[in-house]
Formats: structure tokens, C-alpha cells, sequence
């Protein structure tokens, strides 16, 4: 039972760390409507800084958080405006193609500068666990599933209750009836690839005390993220957070009860299950509800 | 308040609009009527700079705003109801109400705004929590045209706001429009329902194959031999 108990509460924590990439996944799939397939090498690049910070500057990752997240705003919305803007009419695949030629550059640039070896922060706080009864407790992983939550939070109120988050759901429900009432569609599109990118900044910041990084850090993480958003519906934030919990607990308790080395096996049977099944995910409506 | 002069528009290498000019003063309510394909909604759309303009010039308030961005267009006061509606269909009636409120000139007297709005429209009033796709024709017109009004626009055009609407909404909506204009807001209307639209205009303009073919009061054109014989089956 303790051991159970264990393996839900390490699930859940670890769908936390899900929950965040997701959610700048699937934030930018709503808007934009692109698969960004260079949210991975995002979150490299995030990793990298906050590791050079901490390296040369001595910061702690978390207090690389902030810098680091405008910084990939930054770089997401110079990727929206200078590589996705230009293919905005053209097919969809040519997109898809062009995130994916994104993510060939960057992970190829990492390679050039900082080589393949792994490198690790020690960070202190962050990769130390402490007990809480039964239970053992990473505290940078609790810290992420409360960022995660918190995010999600934040999120809603703004998209709900701003000017600009409303926008951002107008447009990904109706382009042209968004560009009526005033919204400059291209620029709502640069701000989501921006915040999308951002999300994943602060998840290399959080991330970083539990993991080490290298160039192809991303696509351990972005393989998972896709099967979340899929899972819980693409666009659907609240989708994003469950189908990263659910993924998380999947993962834990797979890789104990069945074998580590299945745990992926099973979570992409669901996977496939969910495309045949309920192919708008958990939470999703179909296209535009989020 | 609006001036278009021999403006000229399309899609592609098609021409629709072949010179066209005509003019809305303020406190007016301006028609153009015309069938299917005559270019109506070319000209609506080019006029709020969703198609270009290939030559020509709009302008309004004594501004050119050929080709100039869609939502600069809004914040110079000019609204379109499209036609069709185009409600966000999963975003709340209130949601959609907000965006109709978006550009920056409206959105310091929004609540106030809002409240007149929903007085005019006290159906839109109990859907407010409801997604908006999940509402009647009938009642998403009403909610469109609540949208339009957020804005406070200067200039409030409808394209075809009568489209798919039963004749007893018909009527309602002729009267909803009538109110709007006796708030002394300026309104351009393109319509194939020709005899409701011309009894409620004070200028209208027959549009026919990308040409403006006549023009002159409503009266004058409900009386005129040609509108009757092809527009009213007279």
C-alpha cells in the first residue's frame, strides 16, 4: 500500500513537468493552429541558459525562471513572425514542415556549441528529497506540479478575463470574424507562439534541478507532451493538466508494475486507443473550442 | 463620412468590382441592393480591408483607409455585421458581446456600453451565459448585431442581415435596425430583401455585375420601373 501510495504521488509530481510543456504546446496549437515541433529544442535552449547562468552567474535555476521565460518569449515570437508568419496561407503540412526544419537547426546549433555531453546542475534546493510520513518527497518536483497548477490557474483568469486572452480565443475560433472586431490576427499570433515558447522557459528552469541537459534533452520530453495534448484534447488547457497527470500516473505505475522499459508501450497504447476512439481527446470539442 | 470613389476590387485575376462610387453621409441609412454575385459583399469586405483594393479610394471621416489593415479600419470607427453571423460559437453570448467592445476606443466605456446594448436587446440578455453556437438563427443575428453595436461605431454596416431568417424575425430586425439608426448612428445596409431595405433608406444604390446601375432616395427606387420589374417582381 505505502509503496502505491508512493508511485501515485511520484506520478503526479512527474505529470507536473508534462503539464508545463504541454501547456505551451497546446497553447500554441489553439492559436496558431501549428504543431510546433521545435518546442523541444525550445526547451533545450531554455536548459542551456539556465545552465550557463547558474554556471557563469551562479544563479539558482529558479531564480533563472523569469529571464529566461522572456527570453523564449522572445525567440518564439521572432519564430512565429519570421518563419510560420510568411507560411500562414500556405498548406498546413508546409508548416509542420517548417517547424520541424526549426528543429533540425536548433538541435544541430547545440550540438556545435555546447557538444553532446550531459551536463548537470547542483543546485541545492531543488534535487534533495524530504519525508513527509510514509512518503519521500523530491522538492523540486513538488515545486514544478505547484507551477504547473499555478500556471494553469494563471492562464484561465487570462484568458478568460483580458482583452488579449479573449482575443486569443476568438481568433483560434474564427479568424475572420476575430479581424472584424479589430484584433490584429498576425500580431495574437506572435504573442501565443511567444507565451507558448515562454511556458516551456519556465519549465527548463524548473526541470533543471532534476535534469541533466544535452541537445536532444527536448525530444524526451516533447514525445510525452504530444501524447498529452492528443490525450486531453489539442488546444484544451485544462486537457493539457489532466492528460499530463493521467500520462504521469501511467508512467509511474506502469514502469513499476509492469516493466520500466514498457512504460512507454503502455502509454502509447493509450495513445492510440484515444486517436481511435475519441480522436478530439479527453476535454476537446472538436476544432476551435477550446 | 464615407466616400468611395471608382473603386475597383476582386479575387485573383477576377474583377468584381468595376469602378464603382458612392456615398454615405452622416446620420444617413444607405442601401445597396442587388442580386446574388452583383459584388455586394466585395464591396463590404473591401471597404473594411479584408480583399484589396485594386484602385480607387475610400475614404472616411476624411481619411484614406484603401487597403489599410482590417483593424485599424475598426478603430477608425467603422463595424461590419457580416453576413452570416460569425458568432465565435464557443465563446459565452458574453464573450462574444466583449469582443465586439475590443478595440481600444471602446473598451474604456465597455460596462456602460454593455448595459445599453442588453437594453436594446433583451432576448441576448437571458443567453448571456450560453455558448453562442448553441443559439437559434434568430437569436444569433440579434447577438451579431448586439456585437456590432459594442463597438459604438460611427459607421455600422450590415451585410445581408436578413439572410436565413424567417419572416416574423425579418420584420423584427428591420425594426431593430430602425431603432439603431434613431440612436443617430450612421448605417450602410446590403440586402436582397429590396423592398424593406429601400422603405427603410434614405439613399440606395442598385449594384448590378460589379456596377452601380442606379441610384437615388428609396422612394425613388421602389417607384423606379427597373428595381420594380427585377428586383420586386412588379
Amino acid at each position: 500500500m505505502d509503496i502505491f501510495l508512493q508511485l501515485i504521488v511520484n506520478g503526479l509530481l512527474l505529470g507536473g513537468a508534462y503539464a508545463i510543456i504541454s501547456i505551451g504546446l497546446t497553447l500554441i496549437f489553439g492559436v496558431v493552429r501549428v504543431v510546433n515541433f521545435a518546442h523541444g529544442e525550445l526547451l533545450m535552449i531554455g536548459m542551456y541558459a539556465v545552465f550557463l547562468a547558474s554556471q557563469q552567474l551562479g544563479w539558482h535555476p529558479y531564480v533563472s525562471a523569469i529571464p529566461v521565460a522572456l527570453m523564449l518569449f522572445v525567440t518564439g515570437a521572432v519564430i512565429q513572425r519570421f518563419v510560420i508568419q510568411p507560411l500562414l496561407k500556405a498548406d498546413p503540412h508546409i508548416q509542420i514542415f517548417a517547424t520541424v526544419g526549426v528543429s533540425t537547426a536548433l538541435l544541430n546549433l547545440g550540438l556545435l556549441i555546447f557538444g553532446a555531453d550531459v551536463r548537470q546542475i547542483s543546485p541545492g534546493f531543488g534535487a534533495e528529497s524530504f519525508q513527509l510520513g510514509e512518503l519521500s518527497i523530491v522538492s523540486g518536483q513538488l515545486v514544478t506540479f505547484l507551477m504547473a497548477i499555478a500556471l494553469v490557474g494563471g492562464l484561465h483568469v487570462f484568458l478568460q478575463r483580458t482583452y488579449v486572452g479573449r482575443a486569443f480565443r476568438a481568433v483560434s475560433q474564427h479568424r475572420y470574424a476575430a479581424s472584424l472586431m479589430g484584433v490584429n490576427v498576425d500580431r495574437m499570433y506572435v504573442y501565443a507562439f511567444g507565451l507558448g515558447a515562454a511556458c516551456v522557459g519556465l519549465a527548463a528552469a524548473l526541470l533543471s534541478t532534476q535534469y541533466p541537459v544535452f541537445p536532444t534533452v527536448g525530444s524526451y520530453f516533447t514525445l510525452t507532451a504530444f501524447v498529452v495534448v492528443v490525450l486531453g484534447g489539442m488546444g484544451s488547457l485544462y486537457g493539457a493538466l489532466i492528460g499530463a497527470l493521467l500520462i504521469g500516473l501511467v508512467d509511474s505505475l506502469a514502469g513499476y508494475y509492469i516493466s520500466p522499459d514498457l512504460k512507454e508501450v503502455v502509454y502509447f497504447v493509450i495513445f492510440i486507443l484515444i486517436l481511435v476512439v475519441r480522436p478530439t481527446g479527453l476535454l476537446g470539442l472538436g476544432r476551435g473550442s477550446e | 463620412m464615407l466616400k468611395v470613389h471608382d473603386l475597383r476590387a476582386g479575387y485573383g485575376k477576377s474583377e468584381v468590382l468595376r469602378g464603382i462610387s458612392f456615398e454615405v453621409n452622416r446620420g444617413e441609412v444607405v442601401t445597396i441592393v442587388g442580386v446574388n454575385g452583383a459584388g455586394k459583399s466585395t464591396t463590404l469586405k473591401t471597404l473594411c480591408g479584408v480583399v484589396r483594393a485594386q484602385s480607387g479610394r475610400i475614404t472616411f471621416d476624411g481619411a484614406d483607409i484603401s487597403n489599410r489593415p482590417a483593424n485599424e479600419i475598426v478603430e477608425r470607427g467603422l463595424t461590419m455585421i457580416p453576413e452570416g453571423r460569425q458568432l465565435f460559437p464557443f465563446l459565452t453570448v458574453k464573450d462574444n458581446l466583449l469582443m465586439g467592445a475590443y478595440k481600444k476606443a471602446a473598451r474604456s466605456t465597455v460596462a456602460k456600453r454593455y448595459e445599453e446594448v442588453l437594453e436594446m436587446f433583451p432576448r441576448v440578455r437571458e443567453r448571456l451565459a450560453q455558448h453562442a453556437g448553441s443559439l437559434s438563427g434568430g437569436e444569433q443575428q440579434m447577438v451579431a448585431i448586439a456585437r456590432g453595436m459594442m463597438a459604438s461605431p460611427k459607421l455600422l454596416i450590415f451585410d445581408e442581415p436578413s439572410l436565413g431568417l424567417s419572416p416574423l424575425l425579418v420584420e423584427m430586425m428591420f425594426e431593430i435596425i430602425e431603432k439603431i439608426t434613431a440612436q443617430g448612428i450612421t448605417v450602410l445596409i446590403v440586402e436582397q430583401n429590396v423592398f424593406h431595405t429601400l422603405k427603410l433608406a434614405d439613399r440606395g444604390y442598385v449594384l448590378e455585375n460589379g456596377e452601380i446601375s442606379l441610384s437615388g432616395t428609396g422612394q425613388e427606387l421602389l417607384d423606379s420601373d427597373h428595381v420594380r420589374r427585377a428586383y420586386l417582381g412588379m
